[in-house]
């Protein structure tokens, strides 16, 4: 038989059939579902009189619109609120085969309880209104973000319509000098390929830096597959893969996981197949990265300085770099490090899970934060995480450093709820996106790794960490 | 969704590439469980000077003046002209429905993001991709010749300037096309292969019944 890659495999796997014009009916075996992209799918599933087709194929948070403070308030925003009961009413009618809601211990970031619950399993199509839904492909699975008409679709019948896309392979090798993380590496990939590099494209990542990695960095990469452009982001399954998996509440166990465990082995590109495009990158050269305009490719390493619009000769891309840097309030040619910040957010389906913390707890232990800096805020990923996290005294650490410790949720990624930027204010962010307003209007983000984000909150001002290894 | 087959109208130039859906709606805006009424705030803070809130009347709201959907000759555009990666970011559908809910019924630009170009066929949104070239000599005709307008034929796969002088053709899926063309509820079309789902789900849950 053919060499197959390992997005062939999950794909095939999964057509029920073909369309005329090689548009596949393609079978979900997860549905996540969160509460903003879901109320006006089930309202169009009870308008049309239909009923879900595996209610046990939905597993269910609400994070987008919770608080992170207070919660013994409850949610004081009522349009929130409403999104947030909407979401409870709508599970409580249809059923779900787990549903994490507002205040559950287990609640938290939809892309981090779904691995932690054992939810996201290799070779399964998960599916998410939501594009970071790609984070799940850390796990070999075939996962990839949806809009609201498609959540509906999924929900009345447990396929979707969609068309193979094309693949890519980006293979790093080398090693990561110390304190250069899979973020470092997902942001230095983006500035090379461009936010639309992968467009139309699956990209599968390998090679030894991937292997190198926790089940925590593979999910930082494929989470920002999307950053990329491209839909879904997957790495092979390996001993690190079934270690992580095994044990989880909703994971296989006894004789029924020994024969899942043989079959997920199976899952990885065959020697010898081919991709449409490859990219390979030298790990060992990467340096910590650090974004400085309103785009995830407009990244630069530590040691860089702001480019200067002067120096780029397509006029297009020149008004862009310009309208980034008014907007970000940057002078060209600035030092990266001489860039002074006001708040930091470590958080996000891309840096919240336990190793994210513990890195970012690792560049403070016995220093404070800066006085320029008005806020810093630590918002776990999960219930799970965050009980992790105090079992270590990790709690401790951010709160001595004078960091604020919150509840879990999507929180300051993407501003919904109170925690926002004001108006010009500059933060270093471990989220995934520095689009304009993206985490409040005027706000200015800088997208980092953890260690760099909790170094710049000690300096004031961005700093290249791997001085403080 | 409302079918599409031939319309004409006013091309509003949006001259950014980039543009995220964070862009197009903001989130304050995602909080609404419905899907109509987010036209007001389609591109809120480039539109309005003050900061956007749900529930304000957009009538009272100072609006920037430099922005282009604000300029009086592209009032009433239907066809938004804009440049590539159009719709990057977040999978929220809540922007196709704030274009349509605006008044766009057609998008043309050189390349667009992957969900939103789903998002936008499921609504009855006609994403038409051009050349870089193509968009280029559209973004200078529609900037020298106010009231420009352009119809579009999905059928046909063309768009034209009125007086025919100029046409361009664009692919597009057949299958998509046809769903577009009559506005099907493709739900519908998928559930009458109801019993070839229920066979795969079927022989899939016995083979690998750690899934169900
Ligand atoms: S953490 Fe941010 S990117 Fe992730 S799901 Fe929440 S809002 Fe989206």
């Amino acid at each position: 038989m053919d060499s197959r890659t390992l997005y062939d495999k999950l794909f095939d796997s999964h057509v029920v059939r073909h369309e005329a014009d090689d548009t596949a009916l393609l079978y979900i075996d997860r549905h996540l579902v969160h509460e903003v992209t879901s109320p006006q799918a089930f309202e169009g599933l009870r308008l049309a009189g239909r009923k879900p087709w595996r209610a046990q194929s939905i597993v269910a948070t609400a994070d987008h619109n919770t608080p992170t403070k207070d919660w013994a308030l409850g949610i004081r925003d009522p349009v929130s609120r409403t999104q947030v009961e909407t979401l409870d009413a709508n599970i409580r009618a249809v059923g779900a085969k787990a549903y994490f809601p507002f205040l559950d211990r287990r609640q938290g970031i939809v892309h981090v309880i779904g691995p932690e619950s054992g939810a996201t399993l290799p070779g399964m199509t998960v599916v998410c209104g939501d594009s970071h839904t790609s984070t799940h492909g850390a796990f070999a699975a075939l996962a990839f973000g949806i809009g609201t008409s498609e959540v509906e679709h999924v929900l009345a019948t447990q396929c979707l319509l969609t068309k193979k896309a094309k693949s890519m392979l980006i293979r790093a090798d080398g090693k990561l000098a110390p304190g250069v993380t899979a973020k470092d590496l997902i942001l230095a990939i983006i500035g090379r390929i461009g936010t639309a590099g992968g467009t139309g494209y699956a990209i599968e990542f390998a090679g030894d830096t991937v292997r190198a990695l926790s089940m925590e960095g593979r999910m930082t990469m494929c989470n920002m597959a999307i950053e990329a452009g491209a839909r879904a982001g997957m790495i092979a399954v390996d001993e690190r893969t079934l270690n992580y998996i095994q044990g989880r509440p909703l994971a296989p166990a006894g004789e029924l996981w020994d024969r899942a465990a043989a079959y997920w082995r199976t899952l990885m590109s065959d020697p010898g197949a081919t991709f449409d495009l490859t990219h390979t990158i030298d790990a060992a050269s990467v340096r910590p990265q650090v974004t400085w305009g309103t785009s995830p490719e407009m990244v630069v390493s530590i040691e860089d300085r702001v480019p200067d619009p002067d120096r780029e000769r397509d006029q297009s891309r020149r008004d862009w770099m310009e309208r980034a840097l008014t907007y970000m309030g940057l002078e060209p040619n600035t030092l990266i490090t001489d860039i002074r910040i006001d708040k930091v957010f470590i958080g996000s389906c891309t840096n919240s899970r336990i190793e994210d913390l513990r890195q970012a707890a690792a560049m403070i232990r016995g220093r404070h934060i800066a006085d320029n800096v008005k806020l810093a805020l630590v918002v776990p990923g999960s219930g799970p995480v965050k009980a992790q996290a105090e079992a270590e005294g990790l709690d401790r650490v951010f709160r001595d450093a004078g960091f604020e410790w919150r509840e879990p949720g999507c929180s300051m990624c993407l501003a919904m709820n109170d925690d926002r930027l004001e108006p010009g204010e500059r933060c270093a962010s471990t989220s995934n996106r520095n689009f304009e307003g993206r985490q409040g209007a005027g706000g200015r983000t800088h997208l980092v790794s953890p260690a760099m984000a909790a170094a710049a909150a000690v300096a004031g001002r961005f700093v290249d960490v791997r001085r403080l290894f | 969704m409302e079918p599409f087959r031939i319309h004409t109208g006013i091309v509003a130039p949006l001259d950014r590439a980039n543009v995220d859906t964070d862009a197009i709606i903001p989130k304050q805006f995602l909080k609404s469980i419905k899907r109509s009424g987010f036209g007001p705030n389609l591109f809120d803070e480039w539109r309005y000077l003050d900061r956007g809130e749900p529930g304000q009347d957009p009538s009272t709201r100072p609006r920037n003046s430099d922005f282009v959907l604000n300029h009086p000759r592209y009032h009433g555009a239907s066809i938004l002209l804009a440049r590539r990666n159009f719709g990057c970011g977040s999978s929220r559908e809540h922007a196709p429905w704030a274009l349509l809910d605006y008044g766009f019924r057609a998008l043309i630009a050189p390349s667009f993001a992957d969900i939103f170009y789903n998002n936008c066929f499921k609504n009855g949104l006609l994403p038409i991709v051009l050349s870089e070239n193509d968009v280029d000599r559209l973004f200078h005709a529609v900037k020298a010749f106010p009231g420009f307008r352009l119809t579009i034929d999905l059928d046909a796969q063309s768009v034209h300037t009125s007086d025919g002088q100029h046409a361009y053709r664009f692919h597009v899926e057949p299958f998509r096309k046809q769903c577009l063309l009559h506005g099907h509820d493709d739900i519908a079309l998928t559930l009458a292969h109801a019993d070839e789902i229920r066979a795969f789900e079927t022989k899939r849950l016995a083979e690998q019944p750690w899934l169900a």
